[in-house]
C-alpha cells in the first residue's frame, strides 16, 4: 500500500475567546509572566493520513472538528510567526494513546468516510512577549510538554507521531534466554540486562526448573515470571521471614509480617459480617441482608513521579477494576495525595525530578478526568505535604463499590474460554510491574517510557458496563481485572488451579509490531479477563458489540495445570502453574528498630494569645480549604453522596468524612449509607511508626464515626508506602508499624479487609544521594451508617447549643505540627497506644447519642487541635462560638492528643447526651454564637484566641480568592 | 388511571448519569428505559414506541471533539428519521449537560432554523471542570413545558467543564430570549442573576437552559435529576428539604402522558 497524503489541520479560535487551560492556572500565570510572556494562545492540530477528495475532507472538517461559532480551520502549514512571536508545536509520542484521535476516527466513519489512515492530535500554542527562542524551549518543556509522553518542536513545525508500518517488514521472533549454563554472576547480569527485578535464590530457582524441564526459557516465560515474582505482585516483602531486632535485643523470627500482623487482627477479631478479606482483588463486607460492599485502595507512586497526569489517571482506573473485579458496581472514589512542599525552589530539585506544583496539577488532572468520566463521585481524600515526598510522590487511590450478595463466581471450569473484554493491547506500560518494585534513578525518566500508561476512562466505563450486565445475567465463572503484569498476571492467577491455553495471536493489538512476549505482558489499560463457559461466549459477544466494547476469545482454561502460550502453530511458553505460583523462594531479610533518642523537653512559647497560630494553621497547605481541587471533581453523580465534601450553607466547611447511599438500595427503599474516611499520621511515623499505626487508624475510625458510622460496623484497608525493605532500618519500622496495625486493630475491634504495600520509594538523584520517602501508613475506613438521614455533618447549626469535647486531653500531648515551635515529647508516641484504650467506648457511646438524634455537628479533633477544629466548624456554619479554657491555653487550645470529637448538642438535649456520655471523658466547654466570632478566654479572662469569623475565613480559603 | 408514559434514555458509548434520570423520571411517574443509542439503530428499541426522549449527562466518546459533538453527529445520522419525526411529534425531549450539548451541536437547540449553527456550549470561563451547588430561575415568559408554572427555583449541582453558553451574535441573542428561548437562568439564593460561582460556567446572560420554538426540547447544563430526595440537598442536615429538581421532570411526564 502506498503511503497517504498527510493533511495537517489546525483548529484555531476565531477571536482569541477561549483562554489556553495553560494560562489558566494562577500561578502559571505568573510563571509565564515572568519569563516576559505577554500573551498565550492555542489552537489544535489534526495530522491526517488520507487521500480524501477535497469535498470529503472539507466535509470532515466542518462537521467534525471545527465549532463554527468559535473556531476557524487551517489546512495546510502553519502561518509564519510574526516578530517576536514564538510557537510551541506538541504531539504525543508514538504509541501513546490518543483518544481524540480514535473519536475523530468513529466520527468519520459516522458520516460515511473510510479509509483514513493514521490520525493524530496534536496542539500549538503562540507565545508573545519579550523573549527567545531558549526561554520558549524552557517554558515547553517546563510547563507544558512531559518528555515521557509528549515531545514538541520550537519555532518550527512539528512532525506527525504515526507508529511505523512495520506490519510488511515485521517478523514475530521467540527468543530463548541461555539460562541453564549460566553461573550466578551471569544470572544476575541477565536480570539486570531484561530488568527483571529477581534476586540471585529466584534466578536459581528458575534455572533449576529450566534445567528439569531440559530446556531454556523463552522470553515471555521469564518475562511472566519476573513479573509474577515481582514486589508489586506477590508482595514477597510481606511474606518474607524477618529475623528483627529492637534496641539491641536479641533477634526473633516474624513469620511474615502479613500473616502474623495484620491477616491476624482480622482472624482474631472474625466478624461475621466480613465477606471476603486480603483473597480477591478487593475487600468485601456485608452491607445488608441482599448487598455486599467492597473496598479497594492501590496507590500509583512511581507512574505518577514520571507522568503525573496519566500516573494518577491509570492510578484511578486500575482501582476501579479492581472493584469491577468483584463483580462490583463502582460507587464513590477517594484519594490522598502526598506531595513535596508546592513553593520548592526549583534549584534545589534533584535531577531528573518534576517539580511538586507540576506533580501536583498533572496528578489532580488525571484523577479528575478518570472520575468524572467514569462517572463514579470523588467524595474524600487528604492532602499531605512533606519534603520527603518531593522526589517520590504518593497517589493513592481508592474505589468503593456494590454487588448483589452472592453475584461473584470465583471458579472457573476446564473449557471456559479465556476471553479478554475492553482496551486494545499496544505497548504501553511494559513491565510496570517490575519497574513499581525497583528504585527509581535519575535515568528511570528516559528508560521508563514505555512503563507509563495513559488511561482511556470511556473505554473502561463501557466495559465496565458490559461486565455488570454479563454479572447479571451470570455469564462468567471468574473473572479478574487486567493489571500490573497484564495478561500474563491476570491469566495466570486465573488459572492458577486448571491452566490455560492461550493464542497471543488473537489479542486486538493498537498498531502491528509487538512480539509475543510483549502482548503477553503489556499493561494497556481498561482490560478485564473473564472466563465464559462456551455456551455463553455468543451472549456475551452481543452484549459488549452493543456496547461499543470489544470482547475477544483468547484460548481456553484446561485442566493440565499448565500455562501454554502460541502465536499460530508456535509454542510461545509452556510454564507449570504450581511453579508460577508456588515455585518463588520465599525471602529471608533482616530488621532491625531503634527507638529514637529521647528528645528535648517540650519547649513553649511564653504568650498565651494563640489567635496567630490558629490563623497560620489554618492557612498552611495540608489543612487549608482543598475546594479548588474538590470541586473539580464530580461529587454528585449518581445521585448518594449525603454527607458531600463541603458542608454548611455556604458550602465552605471541610468534612470528616463521606456518606454514600447507594442507589441500588436506596431505590429498594433501604436508608442505609456507607461512610468513607481515611486517617494518616506521617509526622508520629518518624519518631514511632508503632504510634503512627494506632493514629492513623484512630483517626480514620473517628472520622467514620463522626458522621454517622456505627463503630461495630467499620472495616479498614491498610497502605504502606515505604523505603527499600532490604535495609535494615526500613524493614524495621515497617514491622513496628504492622504491630502497631496488628494491636490497634484488636484494640478497636475493627479488621482489616484488603490492603497493599508500594515498597522501594527511593530515589537516587544525580549527587548519589538516596532520597527515600517517610515511612507512611494510609488507613482507609468503610463504615455502615445505618440511617443516612440520622448521618452528621462538621458545621455548626444554631446559636446557643452547647460544643463538647469527648475523649480525653493530655498534657503531654501537644501538637506535633513541625517547624511550628510545637514538638513532640519523646515519650508521646509510647503514650498513644494507652491513650486510645479509651476511644472505642467514647466512640460507642457517641454512635448512641447519634442514633438517638441528639448531635447537631460533629468535627473531628487532629491537626491544629481543638481550636482549628472550633474554627472550621464555625466557618461551615457561618457561626461563632465561646469556649471557656480551664487549662493551660496551648494544650487546651492546639493539642492534638488523638481520639477526640467535637461535639455539637441542643441544651433541651444536654441532659439525654450527658447521660449516654456517662463513663466516657467529656465535658462541655462554651456555647455556638451568632456573633461571627471565636473566642476562647482562659480562667484569668484572657484570651486565648478572638477571631472574627471572616479572619478565620480568609486563612483557610482566602488562597481561592488568589488562584481565581 | 392511564399507564405510566414510556420515557426512553438514550445513552451514547460514555453517557454516565441514565441510571440518575432513570430513577428522576420514575418518581415522576414515567416509565423509564435506558438503550444504548446502538440498540435504536440496530431496531432493537424504536423511537417511536415512547412518549418522551431524555439524552443524560457524560461524556459520550470522551467528548474529545468537544463536548457532545460526537454524540450530536451520531444522532443526526444514524437516527435522523426517526429522531425528526419524534420532534415534529411534539413529543418532549430533554437534554441534560451533554445531552443538552449533544442538542445545541445537533441544531435541535435553540432549533430557531438556520443554514448555520446559532449557538454553542464551550469551555467554562474558568476553562475546568467544576462541580457545585446552583440555583435556577424558570422564566415565566418561556413556552418551555418542562419549566411550566415552576415558581420556586431548582437547587441542584452542575458538573462539567464545557457550559459556557455562546450565542453567535447579540441579534441571535436577543432574539432567542424575545421568544421565550431561555428557559432557566442561573441566580443566586436570593433568586437575583450573579455572576461566578452562582454562575458556575459564564455563560451568556446566566442562561442554564434553552428551549425550542415549540417549548417541547429542553435542554440544560445543571443536574437537575440529582435533587430528587431531601437527603440529597447540601443543607439536609440543616433541616432544609427539597427535591426541587423533581418538578422539571413531573412536568415533562405529565405532558408526555398527554401524547
Amino acid at each position: 500500500m502506498g503511503r497517504q497524503t498527510i493533511h495537517r489541520v489546525e483548529i484555531a479560535s476565531k477571536t482569541g475567546y477561549s483562554r489556553s487551560h495553560i494560562a489558566s492556572h494562577g500561578q502559571r500565570r505568573a510563571t509565564l509572566a515572568s519569563a516576559g510572556v505577554s500573551s498565550v494562545s492555542a489552537s489544535d492540530i489534526y495530522f491526517l493520513e488520507a487521500d480524501l477528495p477535497p469535498e470529503q475532507l472539507h466535509r470532515l472538517i466542518q462537521t467534525l472538528l471545527v465549532d463554527d461559532i468559535l473556531q476557524e480551520a487551517r489546512i495546510g502549514p502553519a502561518i509564519s510567526l510574526a516578530p517576536g512571536e514564538h510557537s510551541i508545536e506538541v504531539t504525543l509520542l508514538p504509541g501513546v494513546t490518543d483518544s481524540a484521535a480514535e473519536s475523530l476516527r468513529s466520527g468519520a466513519r459516522i458520516i460515511g468516510i473510510d479509509g483514513l489512515g493514521q490520525i493524530a492530535v496534536g496542539q500549538r500554542y503562540l507565545l508573545a512577549g519579550s523573549l527567545d527562542a531558549i526561554a520558549a524551549k524552557h517554558i515547553a518543556e517546563s510547563l507544558i510538554i512531559n518528555k515521557v509522553v509528549q515531545t514538541c518542536s520550537v519555532d518550527g513545525p512539528i512532525e506527525p507521531p504515526f507508529v511505523q508500518d512495520q506490519a510488511d517488514t515485521f517478523i514475530i521472533t521467540v527468543a530463548t534466554i541461555p539460562l541453564r549454563g549460566a553461573t550466578d554472576d551471569g544470572l544476575l547480569a541477565i536480570s539486570k540486562t531484561r530488568r527483571l527485578a529477581l534476586d540471585l535464590p529466584e534466578m536459581r530457582a528458575i534455572q533449576t526448573y529450566f534445567r528439569a524441564e531440559a530446556r531454556d526459557p523463552t522470553d515471555a516465560e521469564i518475562e511472566m515470571l519476573a513479573q509474577t515474582w515481582s514486589e508489586h505482585c506477590v508482595h514477597k516483602t510481606f511474606k518474607a521471614r524477618i529475623s528483627y531486632t529492637e534496641g539491641g535485643n536479641a533477634p526473633r523470627v516474624i513469620d511474615g509480617l502479613l500473616n502474623s500482623y495484620i491477616r491476624a487482627a482480622t482472624e482474631k477479631l472474625d466478624r461475621s459480617w466480613v465477606r471476603s478479606a486480603f483473597v480477591d482483588n478487593a475487600g468485601v463486607v456485608a452491607f445488608d441482608d441482599s448487598w455486599d460492599i467492597a473496598f479497594k485502595v492501590e496507590t500509583h507512586n512511581h507512574p505518577s513521579a514520571l507522568e503525573p497526569f496519566g500516573g494518577a489517571n491509570t492510578g484511578v482506573g486500575g482501582v476501579v477494576r479492581d472493584v469491577i473485579g468483584v463483580s462490583a458496581r463502582p460507587i464513590a472514589n477517594t484519594d490522598v495525595l502526598c506531595f513535596g512542599p508546592q513553593h520548592l525552589d526549583p534549584a534545589t530539585l534533584p535531577h531528573g525530578v518534576l517539580h511538586p506544583r507540576r506533580i501536583a496539577e498533572g496528578v489532580v488532572h488525571g484523577i479528575e478526568d478518570y472520575g468524572n468520566k467514569m462517572g463514579i463521585p470523588t467524595v474524600n481524600g487528604a492532602f499531605c505535604y512533606d519534603e520527603g515526598y518531593t522526589a517520590n510522590p504518593l497517589v493513592f487511590c481508592g474505589c468503593l463499590g456494590i454487588v448483589p450478595r452472592g453475584a461473584h463466581p470465583r471458579a472457573a471450569n476446564p473449557g471456559d474460554l479465556v476471553v479478554v473484554v475492553g482496551g486494545r493491547t499496544g505497548r504501553d506500560g511494559i513491565g510496570g510491574a517490575t519497574f513499581s518494585s525497583m528504585e527509581m534513578g535519575v535515568e528511570t525518566a528516559q528508560i521508563a517510557g514505555s512503563s507509563v500508561q495513559i488511561g482511556h476512562p470511556i473505554h473502561e466505563k463501557q466495559a465496565m458496563e458490559a461486565v455488570l450486565r454479563a454479572r447479571d445475567e451470570k455469564l462468567y465463572t471468574a473473572i479478574t481485572d487486567c493489571g500490573a503484569g497484564g495478561l500474563s498476571s491476570s491469566v495466570g492467577e486465573m488459572a492458577a488451579e486448571l491452566g490455560a491455553l492461550v493464542h497471543l495471536d488473537r489479542v486486538p493489538l493498537k498498531y502491528a509490531g509487538l512480539q509475543p512476549w510483549e502482548v503477553w505482558l503489556s499493561e494497556a489499560q481498561e482490560r478485564m479477563v473473564l472466563a465464559v463457559p462456551p455456551a455463553h461466549w455468543p451472549r456475551l459477544k452481543t452484549i459488549c458489540d452493543g456496547l461499543d466494547v470489544e470482547a475477544t476469545a483468547l484460548g481456553v482454561f484446561t485442566g493440565n495445570k499448565r500455562i501454554l502460550l502460541m502465536w499460530s502453530e508456535r509454542i510461545v511458553g509452556d510454564l507449570s502453574t504450581d511453579f508460577l505460583n508456588d515455585g518463588i523462594p520465599r525471602m529471608e531479610l533482616a530488621a532491625e528498630w531503634s527507638p529514637p533518642k529521647s528528645a528535648a523537653a517540650l519547649g513553649k512559647p511564653a504568650r498565651s494569645d494563640l489567635t496567630a497560630d490558629l490563623l497560620e494553621l489554618l492557612a498552611r497547605p495540608g489543612t487549608r480549604s482543598s475546594e479548588d481541587v474538590v470541586r473539580r471533581y464530580d461529587t454528585e453523580v449518581q445521585g448518594g453522596t449525603v454527607v458531600k465534601p463541603f458542608v454548611g450553607p455556604g458550602g465552605n466547611g471541610p468534612s470528616d468524612a463521606a456518606v454514600i447511599c447507594p442507589q441500588d438500595t436506596w431505590r429498594a427503599g433501604s436508608k442505609q449509607g456507607v461512610a468513607l474516611s481515611v486517617g494518616m499520621n506521617v509526622a508520629l511515623g518518624k519518631i514511632d511508626p508503632y504510634a503512627m499505626a494506632w493514629a492513623a487508624i484512630d483517626e480514620a475510625i473517628r472520622n467514620c464515626v463522626a458522621v454517622g458510622a456505627d463503630p461495630e460496623r467499620i472495616a479498614i484497608l491498610d497502605n504502606f508506602c515505604w523505603g527499600n525493605p532490604r535495609l535494615p532500618d526500613r524493614l524495621g519500622s515497617l514491622v513496628r508499624c504492622c504491630e502497631g496495625c496488628h494491636d490497634a486493630a484488636i484494640a478497636y475491634g475493627t479488621p482489616f479487609v484488603s490492603g497493599k504495600d508500594s515498597l522501594n520509594n527511593e530515589f537516587l538523584g544525580a549527587d548519589g544521594k538516596k532520597y527515600a520517602i517517610p515511612g507512611t501508613l494510609l488507613i482507609s475506613a468503610m463504615g455502615i451508617v445505618p440511617d443516612v438521614t440520622k448521618s452528621v455533618t462538621s458545621d455548626f447549626k444554631r446559636a446557643g447549643n452547647g460544643i463538647y469535647l469527648l475523649g480525653e486531653t493530655r498534657a503531654e500531648h501537644y501538637g506535633i505540627h513541625e517547624g511550628h515551635g510545637l514538638v513532640a515529647h519523646a515519650e508521646l508516641p509510647g503514650m498513644i497506644p494507652d491513650l486510645l484504650r479509651g476511644a472505642p467506648a467514647v466512640y460507642r457511646a457517641y454512635h448512641e447519642a447519634v442514633r438517638s438524634g441528639l448531635v447537631q455537628a460533629c468535627h473531628d479533633c487532629s491537626e491544629g487541635g481543638f481550636a482549628l477544629a472550633l474554627a472550621e466548624m464555625c466557618i461551615g456554619g457561618g457561626l461563632g462560638a465561646r469556649i471557656d479554657c480551664e487549662a493551660d491555653p496551648w494544650l487546651f487550645a492546639l493539642s492534638e492528643t488523638p481520639g477526640r470529637l467535637v461535639v455539637e448538642v441542643a441544651p433541651s438535649d444536654w441532659t439525654k447526651f450527658e447521660t449516654i456520655m456517662l463513663g466516657s471523658p467529656w465535658a462541655r466547654w462554651g456555647e455556638v454564637l451568632a456573633e461571627p466570632k471565636l473566642s476562647i478566654t482562659d480562667y484569668n479572662g484572657c484570651i486565648v484566641i478572638d477571631a472574627a469569623l471572616v479572619d478565620l475565613e480568609h486563612a483557610f480559603r482566602g488562597h481561592l480568592v488568589e488562584a481565581a | 388511571m392511564a399507564a405510566k408514559p414510556r420515557v426512553l434514555i438514550v445513552s451514547a458509548t460514555g453517557s454516565n448519569r441514565d441510571r440518575d434520570v432513570a430513577w428522576a423520571c420514575e418518581l415522576a411517574g414515567g416509565a423509564p428505559e435506558i438503550a444504548h443509542l446502538n440498540q435504536l439503530t440496530s431496531g432493537d428499541r424504536k423511537l417511536a414506541d415512547y412518549q418522551m426522549l431524555v439524552l443524560p449527562g457524560g461524556f459520550s466518546q470522551g467528548d474529545d471533539l468537544g463536548a457532545g459533538k460526537l454524540w450530536a453527529v451520531a444522532l443526526t445520522h444514524r437516527l435522523g428519521d426517526a429522531l425528526k419525526a419524534f420532534v415534529a411529534a411534539r413529543r418532549p425531549i430533554l437534554g441534560i449537560c451533554n445531552g443538552f450539548q449533544a442538542l445545541v451541536k445537533s441544531g435541535l437547540l435553540p432549533g430557531d432554523g438556520g443554514a448555520k449553527p446559532l449557538a454553542t456550549l464551550t469551555r467554562n470561563e474558568r476553562a475546568h471542570f467544576e462541580c457545585r451547588w446552583v440555583h435556577l430561575q424558570a422564566n415565566p415568559a418561556s413556552p418551555c413545558i418542562f419549566t411550566k408554572g415552576l415558581d420556586e427555583p431548582i437547587h441542584c449541582p452542575v458538573a462539567h467543564g464545557e457550559g459556557q453558553f455562546v450565542a453567535r451574535d447579540v441579534t441571535t441573542l436577543s432574539a432567542i430570549e424575545a421568544r421565550g428561548g431561555v428557559a432557566l437562568r442561573y441566580v443566586d439564593a436570593n433568586g437575583t442573576q450573579a455572576g461566578y460561582p452562582h454562575n458556575p460556567n459564564g455563560s451568556v446572560a446566566n442562561i442554564a437552559g434553552i428551549t425550542d420554538p415549540t417549548g417541547t426540547i429542553l435542554g440544560l447544563m445543571p443536574h437537575p435529576e440529582n435533587h430528587i430526595r431531601p437527603e440529597q440537598h447540601p443543607q439536609f442536615h440543616r433541616g432544609v428539604s427539597g427535591r426541587s429538581g423533581l418538578a422539571l421532570f413531573q412536568n415533562g411526564v405529565r405532558y408526555a402522558a398527554g401524547m
